[in-house]
Protein backbone atom coordinates (compact mmCIF):
# COMPACT_ATOMS: atom_id res chain seq x y z
CA UNK A 1 0.00 0.00 0.00
CA UNK A 2 2.70 2.48 1.09
CA UNK A 3 4.98 1.44 -1.78
CA UNK A 4 2.12 1.85 -4.27
CA UNK A 5 1.39 5.29 -2.84
CA UNK A 6 5.01 6.34 -3.15
CA UNK A 7 5.62 4.90 -6.62
CA UNK A 8 2.25 6.00 -8.11
CA UNK A 9 2.67 3.47 -10.97
CA UNK A 10 6.04 4.95 -11.83
CA UNK A 11 4.84 8.57 -11.75
CA UNK A 12 5.68 9.14 -8.07
CA UNK A 13 8.56 11.52 -8.74
CA UNK A 14 6.30 13.79 -10.82
CA UNK A 15 3.22 13.64 -8.58
CA UNK A 16 5.09 14.07 -5.28
CA UNK A 17 7.30 16.87 -6.60
CA UNK A 18 4.22 18.78 -7.89
CA UNK A 19 2.41 18.45 -4.54
CA UNK A 20 5.60 19.22 -2.57
CA UNK A 21 6.29 22.35 -4.62
CA UNK A 22 2.73 23.53 -3.97
CA UNK A 23 2.87 22.92 -0.22
CA UNK A 24 6.35 24.46 0.13
CA UNK A 25 5.15 27.56 -1.77
CA UNK A 26 2.11 27.82 0.54
CA UNK A 27 4.28 27.50 3.65
CA UNK A 28 6.82 30.05 2.42
CA UNK A 29 4.16 32.61 1.44
CA UNK A 30 2.32 32.12 4.74
CA UNK A 31 5.43 32.68 6.87
CA UNK A 32 6.70 35.64 4.80
CA UNK A 33 3.27 37.31 5.08
CA UNK A 34 3.07 36.54 8.80
CA UNK A 35 6.56 37.99 9.33
CA UNK A 36 5.61 41.21 7.50
CA UNK A 37 2.43 41.49 9.59
CA UNK A 38 4.16 40.98 12.93
CA UNK A 39 6.90 43.47 11.89
CA UNK A 40 4.28 46.15 11.23
CA UNK A 41 2.46 45.30 14.48
CA UNK A 42 5.72 45.64 16.45
CA UNK A 43 6.46 48.96 14.75
CA UNK A 44 3.00 50.19 15.67
CA UNK A 45 3.36 49.12 19.31
CA UNK A 46 6.79 50.73 19.61
CA UNK A 47 5.58 54.00 17.99
CA UNK A 48 2.50 53.99 20.20
CA UNK A 49 4.69 53.49 23.28
CA UNK A 50 6.77 56.52 22.41
CA UNK A 51 3.73 58.87 22.24
CA UNK A 52 3.09 61.30 25.09
CA UNK A 53 -0.09 60.93 27.18
CA UNK A 54 -2.20 63.34 25.13
CA UNK A 55 -1.21 61.89 21.75
CA UNK A 56 -1.67 58.34 23.05
CA UNK A 57 -5.15 59.30 24.24
CA UNK A 58 -5.98 60.75 20.82
CA UNK A 59 -4.66 57.63 19.09
CA UNK A 60 -6.62 55.37 21.44
CA UNK A 61 -9.83 57.16 20.53
CA UNK A 62 -9.74 55.37 17.16
CA UNK A 63 -11.23 51.86 17.23
CA UNK A 64 -8.76 50.52 14.69
CA UNK A 65 -5.76 51.55 16.83
CA UNK A 66 -7.26 49.80 19.86
CA UNK A 67 -7.85 46.71 17.72
CA UNK A 68 -4.25 46.70 16.49
CA UNK A 69 -2.95 46.94 20.06
CA UNK A 70 -5.22 44.13 21.25
CA UNK A 71 -4.30 41.87 18.31
CA UNK A 72 -0.53 42.10 18.47
CA UNK A 73 -0.12 38.48 19.54
CA UNK A 74 -2.79 37.07 17.20
CA UNK A 75 -2.50 34.95 14.01
CA UNK B 1 -22.66 51.08 0.47
CA UNK B 2 -18.86 51.39 0.55
CA UNK B 3 -18.97 53.08 3.97
CA UNK B 4 -19.74 49.67 5.55
CA UNK B 5 -16.47 48.34 4.13
CA UNK B 6 -14.27 51.17 5.32
CA UNK B 7 -11.01 49.86 6.85
CA UNK B 8 -11.82 51.38 10.25
CA UNK B 9 -15.07 49.42 10.38
CA UNK B 10 -13.95 46.06 9.01
CA UNK B 11 -10.57 45.79 10.77
CA UNK B 12 -12.26 44.25 13.82
CA UNK B 13 -13.34 41.38 11.53
CA UNK B 14 -10.29 41.14 9.26
CA UNK B 15 -7.89 41.07 12.23
CA UNK B 16 -9.64 38.15 13.90
CA UNK B 17 -10.64 36.15 10.80
CA UNK B 18 -7.21 34.73 9.77
CA UNK B 19 -6.99 32.21 12.63
CA UNK B 20 -10.42 30.77 11.75
CA UNK B 21 -9.64 30.75 8.03
CA UNK B 22 -6.30 29.01 8.73
CA UNK B 23 -8.08 26.34 10.81
CA UNK B 24 -10.68 25.76 8.08
CA UNK B 25 -7.97 25.72 5.38
CA UNK B 26 -6.00 22.99 7.20
CA UNK B 27 -9.12 20.83 7.53
CA UNK B 28 -10.23 21.27 3.89
CA UNK B 29 -6.65 20.78 2.60
CA UNK B 30 -6.25 17.55 4.62
CA UNK B 31 -9.50 16.16 3.18
CA UNK B 32 -8.52 17.37 -0.31
CA UNK B 33 -5.04 15.78 -0.17
CA UNK B 34 -6.49 12.46 1.09
CA UNK B 35 -9.02 12.47 -1.76
CA UNK B 36 -6.50 13.59 -4.39
CA UNK B 37 -3.62 11.29 -3.47
CA UNK B 38 -5.33 8.21 -2.03
CA UNK B 39 -9.07 7.91 -2.64
CA UNK B 40 -9.53 9.19 -6.20
CA UNK B 41 -8.99 6.68 -9.01
CA UNK B 42 -6.09 6.80 -11.44
CA UNK B 43 -6.79 8.04 -14.96
CA UNK B 44 -7.29 5.32 -17.59
CA UNK B 45 -4.94 7.10 -20.02
CA UNK B 46 -2.50 9.10 -17.89
CA UNK B 47 -2.51 6.75 -14.89
CA UNK B 48 -1.40 8.42 -11.61
CA UNK B 49 0.26 11.35 -13.40
CA UNK B 50 -3.25 12.83 -13.73
CA UNK B 51 -3.26 13.48 -9.96
CA UNK B 52 -1.12 16.57 -10.67
CA UNK B 53 -4.39 18.05 -11.97
CA UNK B 54 -5.57 18.45 -8.35
CA UNK B 55 -2.95 21.13 -7.70
CA UNK B 56 -2.40 22.44 -11.23
CA UNK B 57 -6.01 23.24 -12.19
CA UNK B 58 -7.14 25.01 -8.95
CA UNK B 59 -3.92 27.07 -8.96
CA UNK B 60 -4.55 28.17 -12.56
CA UNK B 61 -8.23 28.98 -11.87
CA UNK B 62 -7.45 31.05 -8.79
CA UNK B 63 -4.57 32.96 -10.37
CA UNK B 64 -6.88 33.92 -13.27
CA UNK B 65 -9.69 34.82 -10.87
CA UNK B 66 -7.42 37.00 -8.74
CA UNK B 67 -6.00 38.84 -11.74
CA UNK B 68 -9.53 39.53 -13.02
CA UNK B 69 -10.36 40.89 -9.54
CA UNK B 70 -7.29 43.16 -9.66
CA UNK B 71 -8.57 44.65 -12.93
CA UNK B 72 -12.10 45.10 -11.56
CA UNK B 73 -10.80 46.72 -8.38
CA UNK B 74 -8.55 49.00 -10.44
CA UNK B 75 -11.51 50.15 -12.51
CA UNK B 76 -13.46 50.56 -9.24
CA UNK B 77 -10.75 52.70 -7.68
CA UNK B 78 -10.84 55.00 -10.76
CA UNK B 79 -14.64 55.21 -10.97
CA UNK B 80 -15.44 55.56 -7.26
CA UNK B 81 -12.17 57.30 -6.26
CA UNK B 82 -11.91 54.79 -3.42
CA UNK B 83 -8.33 54.06 -2.27
CA UNK B 84 -9.48 51.04 -0.31
CA UNK B 85 -9.99 49.23 -3.65
CA UNK B 86 -6.30 49.71 -4.43
CA UNK B 87 -5.38 48.40 -0.96
CA UNK B 88 -7.55 45.30 -1.48
CA UNK B 89 -6.01 44.72 -4.93
CA UNK B 90 -2.48 45.11 -3.51
CA UNK B 91 -3.31 42.54 -0.80
CA UNK B 92 -4.71 40.03 -3.32
CA UNK B 93 -1.79 40.15 -5.75
CA UNK B 94 0.85 38.07 -3.84
CA UNK B 95 -1.32 34.95 -3.57
CA UNK B 96 -2.41 35.34 -7.22
CA UNK B 97 1.25 35.46 -8.28
CA UNK B 98 2.15 32.38 -6.22
CA UNK B 99 -0.80 30.46 -7.71
CA UNK B 100 0.35 31.50 -11.20
CA UNK B 101 3.86 30.17 -10.47
CA UNK B 102 2.40 26.94 -9.01
CA UNK B 103 0.27 26.47 -12.16
CA UNK B 104 3.33 26.96 -14.40
CA UNK B 105 5.66 24.70 -12.39
CA UNK B 106 3.16 21.88 -11.79
CA UNK B 107 2.10 22.14 -15.46
CA UNK B 108 5.71 21.74 -16.47
CA UNK B 109 6.09 18.71 -14.16
CA UNK B 110 2.88 17.22 -15.63
CA UNK B 111 4.11 17.94 -19.18
CA UNK B 112 7.18 15.70 -18.87
CA UNK B 113 5.36 12.34 -18.46
CA UNK B 114 2.41 13.25 -20.73
CA UNK B 115 4.01 15.27 -23.58
CA UNK B 116 7.62 14.17 -23.11
CA UNK B 117 8.85 17.71 -22.48
CA UNK B 118 9.11 20.08 -19.51
CA UNK B 119 8.23 23.15 -21.58
CA UNK B 120 6.66 24.05 -24.92
CA UNK B 121 5.96 27.50 -26.36
CA UNK B 122 2.34 26.50 -26.62
CA UNK B 123 -0.44 29.18 -26.61
CA UNK B 124 -1.86 28.25 -23.18
CA UNK B 125 1.52 27.93 -21.45
CA UNK B 126 2.96 31.07 -23.06
CA UNK B 127 -0.12 33.15 -22.17
CA UNK B 128 0.12 31.90 -18.55
CA UNK B 129 3.78 32.96 -18.53
CA UNK B 130 2.72 36.41 -19.77
CA UNK B 131 0.21 36.58 -16.91
CA UNK B 132 3.05 35.83 -14.46
CA UNK B 133 5.00 38.73 -16.01
CA UNK B 134 2.02 41.05 -15.49
CA UNK B 135 1.74 39.87 -11.86
CA UNK B 136 5.50 40.51 -11.48
CA UNK B 137 5.21 44.04 -12.94
CA UNK B 138 2.18 44.76 -10.72
CA UNK B 139 3.99 43.71 -7.53
CA UNK B 140 7.19 45.46 -8.57
CA UNK B 141 5.34 48.73 -9.26
CA UNK B 142 4.07 48.79 -5.65
CA UNK B 143 7.69 48.50 -4.49
CA UNK B 144 9.19 51.02 -6.92
CA UNK B 145 6.85 54.02 -6.63
CA UNK B 146 6.61 55.99 -3.39
CA UNK B 147 3.93 58.44 -4.49
CA UNK B 148 0.53 56.91 -3.64
CA UNK B 149 -1.43 58.57 -6.47
CA UNK B 150 1.19 57.56 -9.02
CA UNK B 151 1.46 53.95 -7.84
CA UNK B 152 -2.32 53.51 -7.96
CA UNK B 153 -2.37 54.82 -11.56
CA UNK B 154 0.54 52.61 -12.68
CA UNK B 155 -0.71 49.42 -11.00
CA UNK B 156 -4.25 50.02 -12.32
CA UNK B 157 -2.88 50.42 -15.82
CA UNK B 158 -0.90 47.16 -15.49
CA UNK B 159 -3.98 45.30 -14.18
CA UNK B 160 -6.30 46.66 -16.90
CA UNK B 161 -3.79 45.91 -19.69
CA UNK B 162 -3.03 42.49 -18.21
CA UNK B 163 -6.66 41.42 -17.99
CA UNK B 164 -6.81 41.41 -21.82
CA UNK B 165 -4.65 38.29 -21.51
CA UNK B 166 -7.23 36.46 -19.33
CA UNK B 167 -9.71 35.58 -22.14
CA UNK B 168 -6.71 34.75 -24.35
CA UNK B 169 -5.61 32.19 -21.73
CA UNK B 170 -9.15 30.83 -21.42
CA UNK B 171 -9.79 30.42 -25.15
CA UNK B 172 -6.19 29.70 -26.28
CA UNK B 173 -6.95 25.97 -26.41
CA UNK B 174 -9.93 26.61 -28.73
CA UNK B 175 -8.36 29.29 -30.95
CA UNK B 176 -5.04 27.53 -31.61
CA UNK B 177 -3.79 23.99 -31.99
CA UNK B 178 -2.09 23.43 -28.67
CA UNK B 179 -0.43 20.64 -26.78
CA UNK B 180 -2.58 21.62 -23.82
CA UNK B 181 -5.87 19.77 -23.58
CA UNK B 182 -9.16 21.70 -24.01
CA UNK B 183 -11.21 22.67 -20.94
CA UNK B 184 -12.82 19.65 -19.28
CA UNK B 185 -15.15 21.69 -17.09
CA UNK B 186 -17.54 24.41 -18.17
CA UNK B 187 -19.08 26.41 -15.33
CA UNK B 188 -21.92 27.50 -17.62
CA UNK B 189 -22.90 23.94 -18.42
CA UNK B 190 -23.56 20.76 -16.43
CA UNK B 191 -21.64 18.70 -18.98
CA UNK B 192 -18.12 17.91 -17.84
CA UNK B 193 -15.57 15.51 -19.24
CA UNK B 194 -14.50 14.55 -15.70
CA UNK B 195 -16.11 11.77 -13.69
CA UNK B 196 -17.53 12.73 -10.29
CA UNK B 197 -14.88 10.57 -8.55
CA UNK B 198 -12.31 13.06 -9.85
CA UNK B 199 -14.52 16.14 -9.84
CA UNK B 200 -15.14 15.94 -6.05
CA UNK B 201 -11.42 16.01 -5.07
CA UNK B 202 -10.87 18.77 -7.63
CA UNK B 203 -13.66 20.80 -6.01
CA UNK B 204 -12.29 20.21 -2.50
CA UNK B 205 -8.76 21.21 -3.55
CA UNK B 206 -10.15 24.34 -5.24
CA UNK B 207 -11.96 25.23 -2.01
CA UNK B 208 -8.72 24.69 -0.04
CA UNK B 209 -6.76 26.90 -2.45
CA UNK B 210 -9.46 29.59 -2.29
CA UNK B 211 -9.27 29.51 1.53
CA UNK B 212 -5.51 29.86 1.35
CA UNK B 213 -5.77 32.91 -0.90
CA UNK B 214 -8.36 34.37 1.51
CA UNK B 215 -5.98 33.76 4.43
CA UNK B 216 -3.05 35.47 2.69
CA UNK B 217 -5.32 38.30 1.54
CA UNK B 218 -6.55 38.95 5.10
CA UNK B 219 -3.03 38.90 6.57
CA UNK B 220 -1.70 41.16 3.82
CA UNK B 221 -4.67 43.54 4.09
CA UNK B 222 -4.16 43.82 7.86
CA UNK B 223 -0.45 44.54 7.25
CA UNK B 224 -1.34 47.32 4.81
CA UNK B 225 -3.88 48.85 7.21
CA UNK B 226 -1.36 48.83 10.08
CA UNK B 227 1.19 50.47 7.72
CA UNK B 228 -1.35 53.26 7.08
CA UNK B 229 -1.96 53.62 10.83
CA UNK B 230 1.80 53.71 11.48
CA UNK B 231 2.02 56.70 9.15
CA UNK B 232 -0.97 58.19 11.00
CA UNK B 233 0.91 57.95 14.32
CA UNK B 234 3.83 59.85 12.75
CA UNK B 235 1.47 62.68 11.89
CA UNK B 236 0.03 63.02 15.41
Amino acid sequence: MINELISMNGYGAYVWSAFSFTLISFTALYFVTKLQLSKEQKRFVSKFGSLNVEKAKAARSQNINREILSNTSNI
Amino acid sequence: MFKYFEPNKIFAVTSKAPKYVLFLFIIVLTIGLTEALILSPEDYKQSDAARIMYVHVPAAWISLGIFSSLALLSVGSFVFKNKNFALIAKSLAPSGFIFNIIALVTGSIWGKPTWGTWWAWDARITSMLILALFYGMYLLAWRIYDDKEQVIKVTSLIAILGVINVPIIKFSVDWWNTLHQPASINILSTNTAIHSSMLVPLGIMTAAFALFSLLIFLMKYNTELIKVKNKGLDRL
